[in-house]
């Protein structure tokens, strides 16, 4: 009963956040409340048996991805909401409209099911997820390796600095 | 399986389209488009979780581990684009990147 209502709590937290982050007019005020949003999404894939995917959610969403954008943004000094890099209220409306729209189908779509709780399934030990991601899938375990190379690769070309063609 | 496993699908929708709609609002800044896609991607990520824990399986939990890795991949190719951009023109709006159109 209790996780129920975690759950519930963080559920809120997490989709208050969000809204907030996009709202957010200030791109450093933004990350935070996303910072905040992560880690309660976090706590609830810990709450839904899933340790290994919260833990990676802490350290590479809320530790690494964010603070690379953070790094971005004070790089290049993006902070300046006043320099009207914002929306206006005009450009929300088609947002807001497409968003409600799809939010109260997909409300409608799941709410005519009857939701009940399900049986409780065998709880998933991490060895049990390590041995399916390496045996059975370690193909795409080297793929993604070899994707993330490649991502390396080309941020380090993107981010060398070549004399003379910038100049213009 | 705490709680109904349509709970999950309306968290993971509400979070899903509240990205999509940032996604749309901010087309002018390519930083917050980025962040947007993150809130997208994540949602996606509840959802397979969601899914692994309903039916006991963990390949939803290994596909949430491979769309981390292709966020990371993702976001430092982008973000390194984006450096390259305003390192180009001095901004990062969109509506400055236009001399594709001919």
């Amino acid at each position: 009963m209790i996780e129920q209502t975690i759950f519930y709590i963080l559920a809120a937290v997490a989709v208050i956040g969000t809204i907030l982050a996009i709202t957010e007019k200030h791109p450093v005020h933004a990350i935070l409340f996303l910072v905040t949003s992560l880690f309660s999404m976090a706590v609830i894939f810990y709450l839904l048996a899933a340790p290994l995917v919260a833990a990676f959610e802490v350290i590479l969403y809320a530790g690494a991805i964010m603070v690379l954008f953070l790094f971005v943004i004070m790089m290049l000094d993006l902070g300046h909401p006043e320099k009207g890099m914002s929306p206006q209220w005009r450009e929300w409306l088609p947002a807001l409209l497409l968003s409600g729209v799809s939010i109260a189908s997909l409300v409608t779509v799941i709410a005519s099911r009857h939701a009940t709780v399900a049986a409780y399934p065998a709880a998933l030990p991490i060895r049990e997820v390590a041995r399916r991601l390496f045996q059975e899938h370690g193909l795409a375990v080297e793929l993604v390796s070899l994707q993330l190379l490649f991502a390396l690769v080309g941020a380090l070309y993107l981010g060398k600095q070549s004399k003379g063609r910038d100049a213009q | 399986m705490i709680v109904p496993l349509e709970h999950i699908l309306i968290l993971a929708g509400l979070l899903f389209f509240i990205g999509m709609g940032g996604l749309l609002a901010w087309r002018a800044n390519l930083i917050m488009m980025l962040v947007c896609i993150e809130v997208m991607l994540n949602a996606v990520m509840l959802v397979f979780v969601a899914g692994s824990a309903r039916w006991g399986n963990p390949d939803g939990q290994m596909f949430s581990l491979f769309i981390m890795a292709l966020t990371s991949a993702e976001v430092s190719l982008a973000l390194a684009m984006v450096v390259y951009l305003h390192r180009r023109r001095k901004t990062v709006d969109t509506d400055m990147f236009s001399e594709m159109r001919g």
